[in-house]
Order: C-alpha cells, then sequence, then structure tokens
C-alpha cells in the first residue's frame, strides 16, 4: 500500500514516452469498453439482469472475470515491486495464499453460495443467521469496497502521472466515468464481459516481458545466474528455504507465519468471502459452470507469477543499476523498487508494444474499480436499500436504484480519492480496514455452512467479536510498537508479518466466539436451514458427467500443479 | 428474460479488439524496422513488435472467425 505514496514522492519526470501508434492502443481500449456496455444495455432490464448478469455465464467467462477482478495494476506493480526487493518469496500471495482457498471456495463453499439463490455473500448470512448478521457484514462491506474503489483510482492516477505525465485528475475523472457508464449501462453482465476483455490485454501487454527478459539472460538458470552476480550472498530465489527462522528473511516472518496467517485466515477471508469476487463465478449458469470456472480462475492465478514475480526477478539480473528503498531513491534521485514495472516495460517495448503495456495496467485499473462498483451496487441496493429503507417495489425501481448507485458510488469513490489526496495516511490503514472486516467474515460464513449447530446469535457476535479483536490488536501495536514480539510473536516483524499475524488472531477470537455462543444459545430448526448448510442441502452431483468435465478432477489438477511448483522453487 | 436474447459474444469483441491492436503493432513494428526511433531498447534486434503483433493477428483472427456474430456459439 505504500506504492502510490512512495510514487508520488518520486514524481518528478515521466518515465516512459508514449507515441501516436501508442495512443490509439489506449484510445480504442475506451471506445471498445464503452461501446460493449451500451450494446449490453437492452439486456439488462430485469434485476436478475443487472445484478446477477442473468445467471447465464460460461465456465470460462465466470472464470477469467473472477480472476481479471483480482488482478489489479496496483497489486501487479506492488508485487513486482517486492520481489525485486524480498526476492520470490513474495510468490506466496499467488499460491499459499491463494490456491487451496479458491479450490476450498470452488469444491466446498460455492454450493451453498449458489444454491441458495442468494444475491450476495451478506444475503446468504441473512437466510443463514437473520438481519443482524446480514446488516453488519453489507455495511462493512459497502464501506470498505468504496474506500478500496477511491485509493485504487487515486493510486491509478499517480502512476499514470508518473510513468506517463498524465494530470492526476484527468486520469482519475476518465477513466472513473468510462466504468461508471458501461456499469451504469450493462450491469454485471457489463463489468463481466469488460473483465474478460481485461483479462486478455493484462496477459498480452505484461507477457513479452518475461519472454523477451528470460531469451536476454539465457532462460532461468541465466537469470539466477546473474541474480547472484549481481547480489552475492542473498537468496532471492527460493520460497521456504529461508522461513525456519524469523531472521533468516527480509520479511522477518516464519513458515507458520504464511501457512496460518497468510494462507489460512488472509487467504481464506478473501477468497471465499469477498462478495467483490465471488459474484462473478455466482452468475454462471449452473453449478458446474460455477465450480468450473472458479478452478479456471484457480489455474490462472497460479500462473499470475508469469507476468508480476518474473519481471521483478528480471530487474535483479538485468537492470544495469540497483534500485533503492523509496526515501533513499527521493534522496539520491535513483529509481526505487516501485518502478520496477514499468522499467521493465520501457525495456523491452518499443513503438506499440508500448500502448499495450499502458493499456494492460489501465485496464488491471478498471476492471478492479469495476468489481467494486457493481458489488457495491448489487449490496446496497439488495441488502441495505431493500431491508432497511424500502421494502416493497418493483423489479423495476431496483434497477434503476442499481443503476444510480453505481453512479453515486463512482462519485463517492471520487470522493474519497481526493480525500486521499490530502489524507494519505489512510491508504496506510487501508490493509488493516481489510483486514478488520473481511478475515471474520470466513469464519461465519464457514461455520455456518459446515455446522448446522451454530445459532443466528453466534454468528452476529462472532464477526463482531472478529472485527473488535482486530481492531483492538492494531490499537495495541500502534500505541506501542514493541507490542509487536506478542502479536507477531517476533520483535523483528515488518508491517506486513504484523498483519499476517493479526489477520490469524483475528480468525481465532471469530471462530472462538462464534463457538462459545452457539454453545449456550438456540440453534434454527432445521427446517430453516435447507439449503443452507452441510448435511441438510441436496449438492448435486457431477458424476453422469465425463471426468473431464467433473470440476473435481480440475481442482485436483491445479492442487497438483500448486504443490510441484512449491517443491520446484523450495 | 434475457435468455431468449441473443448477444455478440465477447470472444469476438476480444478477436477484434487483439486482430485490431496486431495490426497496429505489427505495422509500428515494421516501420520501426525500416526507420528506427532511436529509443534505447533492450533485445531491440529481436524486433519484438513485429512478432507479438503477428501472434495478436493470429489470435483475434481465430477468435473472429471461431465466434463471428451469426454463428452458431455461446457467448
Amino acid at each position: 500500500m505504500s506504492l502510490h505514496l512512495s510514487l508520488l514522492l518520486a514524481a518528478s519526470s515521466r518515465m516512459l514516452s508514449m507515441g501516436p501508434v501508442d495512443l490509439l492502443i489506449v484510445v480504442l481500449y475506451f471506445a471498445l469498453v464503452l461501446g460493449i456496455g451500451f450494446y449490453l444495455k437492452r439486456f439488462a432490464s430485469t434485476g436478475e439482469d443487472f445484478f446477477m448478469a442473468g445467471r447465464e455465464m460460461t465456465a470460462w467467462i465466470a472464470g477469467l472475470s473472477f480472476i481479471s477482478a483480482n488482478l489489479g495494476s496496483l497489486e501487479m506493480m506492488g508485487y513486482a515491486a517486492a520481489t525485486y526487493q524480498y526476492g520470490i518469496l513474495v510468490g506466496h500471495a499467488y499460491w499459499i495464499a491463494a490456491i487451496p482457498a479458491i479450490l476450498f471456495l470452488a469444491l466446498v463453499m460455492l454450493p451453498f453460495y449458489y444454491i441458495c439463490k442468494t444475491h450476495s455473500v451478506p444475503g446468504y448470512l441473512k437466510l443463514r443467521y437473520g438481519e443482524q448478521a446480514r446488516g453488519l457484514s453489507a455495511i462493512s462491506f459497502a464501506v470498505m469496497t468504496i474506500l478500496m474503489s477511491g485509493i485504487n483510482m487515486y493510486s491509478m492516477a499517480v502512476i499514470m502521472k508518473v510513468i506517463l505525465g498524465w494530470n492526476i485528475h484527468f486520469s482519475i475523472w476518465v477513466s472513473s466515468l468510462t466504468v461508471a457508464l458501461y456499469v451504469m449501462a450493462g450491469g454485471l453482465r457489463s463489468a463481466i464481459f469488460n473483465e474478460v476483455l481485461q483479462f486478455f490485454l493484462i496477459w498480452l501487454g505484461c507477457l513479452l516481458i518475461p519472454v523477451v527478459g528470460l531469451i536476454e539472460t539465457g532462460g532461468w538458470s541465466g537469470m539466477v545466474q546473474r541474480i547472484a552476480e549481481n547480489f552475492p550472498g542473498q537468496d532471492f530465489t527460493h520460497m521456504w528455504s529461508a522461513t525456519g527462522s524469523f531472521t533468516a528473511n527480509p520479511m522477518g516472518i516464519h513458515w507458520t507465519g504464511i501457512v496460518f496467517g497468510w494462507g489460512l485466515a488472509i487467504s481464506f477471508g478473501y477468497w471465499c468471502t469477498d462478495f467483490l469476487i465471488i459474484q462473478r463465478v455466482m452468475a454462471a449458469r449452473d453449478l458446474r459452470s460455477a465450480q468450473l470456472g472458479t478452478v479456471i480462475g484457480a489455474f490462472f492465478k497460479m500462473m499470475v507469477p508469469l507476468i508480476v514475480i518474473l519481471p521483478g526477478l528480471l530487474g535483479l539480473a538485468v537492470l544495469p543499476f540497483k534500485l533503492v528503498s523509496e526515501p533513499e531513491a527521493v534522496a539520491t534521485g535513483a529509481h526505487s523498487y516501485n518502478e520496477v514495472l514499468p522499467l521493465m516495460l520501457a525495456r523491452y517495448c518499443g513503438p506499440g508494444l508500448l500502448g499495450l503495456g499502458v493499456t494492460a495496467l489501465i485496464a488491471g485499473f478498471m476492471s478492479g474499480m469495476a468489481g467494486n462498483v457493481s458489488a457495491f451496487a448489487t449490496v446496497w441496493t439488495y441488502d441495505i436499500y431493500r431491508p432497511l429503507i424500502r421494502k416493497t417495489a418493483s423489479d423495476r425501481h431496483y434497477v434503476r436504484m442499481g443503476r444510480w448507485c453505481t453512479i453515486l458510488g463512482v462519485f463517492i469513490s471520487i470522493a474519497t480519492a481526493y480525500l486521499v489526496m490530502h489524507f494519505s495516511s489512510i491508504i496506510v490503514y487501508a490493509q488493516v480496514v481489510f483486514v478488520i472486516f473481511v478475515v471474520p467474515m470466513f469464519g461465519t460464513v464457514v461455520l455456518g455452512m459446515l455446522w448446522k449447530r451454530t445459532t443466528p446469535a453466534a454468528g452476529f457476535w462472532g464477526l463482531l467479536a472478529g472485527m473488535v479483536a482486530s481492531f483492538l490488536l492494531f490499537l495495541w501495536v500502534k500505541l506501542d510498537p514493541s507490542a509487536v514480539r506478542y502479536v507477531a510473536f517476533s520483535p523483528d516483524a515488518k508491517d506486513m508479518a504484523d498483519n499476517i499475524y493479526r489477520a490469524m488472531w483475528t480468525l481465532i477470537a471469530n471462530v472462538a466466539v462464534t463457538v462459545i455462543v452457539t454453545l449456550f444459545t438456540k440453534p434454527k430448526p432445521e427446517s430453516e436451514l435447507t439449503g443452507l448448510v452441510y448435511g441438510l442441502t441436496e449438492i448435486p452431483s457431477h458424476e453422469r458427467f465425463p471426468l473431464l468435465k467433473r470440476p473435481a478432477f480440475w481442482a485436483a489438477a491445479v492442487g497438483l500443479g500448486f504443490v510441484a511448483l512449491n517443491i520446484i522453487f523450495w | 428474460m434475457s435468455s431468449d436474447k441473443h448477444f455478440i459474444s465477447i470472444w469476438f469483441f476480444i478477436g477484434a479488439l487483439l486482430a485490431l491492436y496486431g495490426l497496429l503493432i505489427l505495422a509500428a513494428g515494421v516501420w520501426d524496422l525500416f526507420y528506427p526511433s532511436g529509443l534505447p531498447q533492450a533485445m531491440g534486434h529481436l524486433h519484438a513488435a513485429i512478432w507479438w503483433g503477428a501472434l495478436l493477428i493470429v489470435l483475434g483472427g481465430i477468435y473472429c472467425y471461431r465466434f463471428w456474430p451469426g454463428r452458431n456459439n455461446r457467448s
């Protein structure tokens, strides 16, 4: 999250210079996404069409959209920078902190979301626990979504200013109004279709860097050799071997933190309960397509290190100068870690290709923003406006509300972006807010799905306890930094390790309170839990399909790939 | 319901954009071959714009052909 702050500090002159062909490529992209939105407007007349894309997406469309909504440019640039700083260790964000959770979503949790035909994750909590749990999760989700959207919008504008010299206000207004127009026109279907398009652009715009980079270094072994020569005595190319102690790696983290904090609490919280991404696969035409789409998403998530981690490693191998930390870059005028991806883009991409690469970055920002806006519209309309403000209205009225709150959501995001511009410390707290709101959701939802005894009171109090515990732990370390040795088990823990361990404690508090309250309160009758809980829900079998069309088969294949990659890069 | 409606496949839009981008990038690459821009570019001798542009044209062409509006396919 320090990426855009530091880029702002470093912003002095633009890094890339685009020619007419490059600009034409960017303009064509904006024209097409708007064209798709307005073309799809005629197909978004009912609530089911506008908010759930008619629930008719194929597995491929749902899956690519699912992963595209997650593939933001800020994250790509940030993780490429972190790779230059910490090495391949950062790849855990794409493997242990993603793949098990996505496969768990596909095989275990998605059937319940899909079968109960809810419109959202807060909607599931309403069915399972009641109005209190839904209200708490819906309001926290809406606040978090708008906050994240505004921060991303501002970050994109800053990056466009630094690498292209574009005016910050121009970037904010053009990109956000484009997203607002195409989502307002075509609803979730428009957001999903454009995310699939953006997926292709992100990959084709960024993939050239590792391809040409590996040719330059003479392959993987040549790259590793160059890194060893450039940075003698440092290990940048192993994922697990330096995590046996807190002090053996630059992040200050033990493998237990990576597995239980990052791989369990944060990862399962995000992938299994963040409605922004789950909404994409819930729009699939049937359960099997939804599950297959999620597995397809897992496969491409596993491949993302090719276009994010590898460019960071190639930067270590081929850049003729060393990138430095942000304060040093500001003081000396040198390039910082955060600039590694644009630098690699500039290194290999000539006219035309540069336009494609910049379009990839813009596409990454817009896909994330569209995800935020469409999810906000659904949660606002179905989980806040309808139950709390206007309970009985026509379907047409709710669609109109969805369109208007799409615009409203974008304007609030723009206001947040300007707020961030003046109070940049908000960005520092965004990750904290994310851990507070998202992580406890996992314990509440998964216990609700797998344990029929879990009571409505436990659902609400467990969720609230997780959020409060997370906030108090954050406050403790903020007021007394030495407390990090208790929260993260080590005085050497850096911010990222602190966040990871706090997520672990948050989940423990959430689960513990949910279980304890359950044991002392009255559960719902089983007749009210049909279609919501394991053991009381008839989950369709896929055995009548050939092996190659079964989600479990492909999930096993992705799981094997995940294990193999971890062993190869151990 | 929208299920009764037929819309142009998203894959067609993707194919069209990739093919168009491929043409532009290929043209820029060929132009750069004869009239070098002079910008510092590592591995410039590979002329990546030419083969990457050609790749986009082929990929976009396949999608355009396979998902041309009116053909019997799903979006």
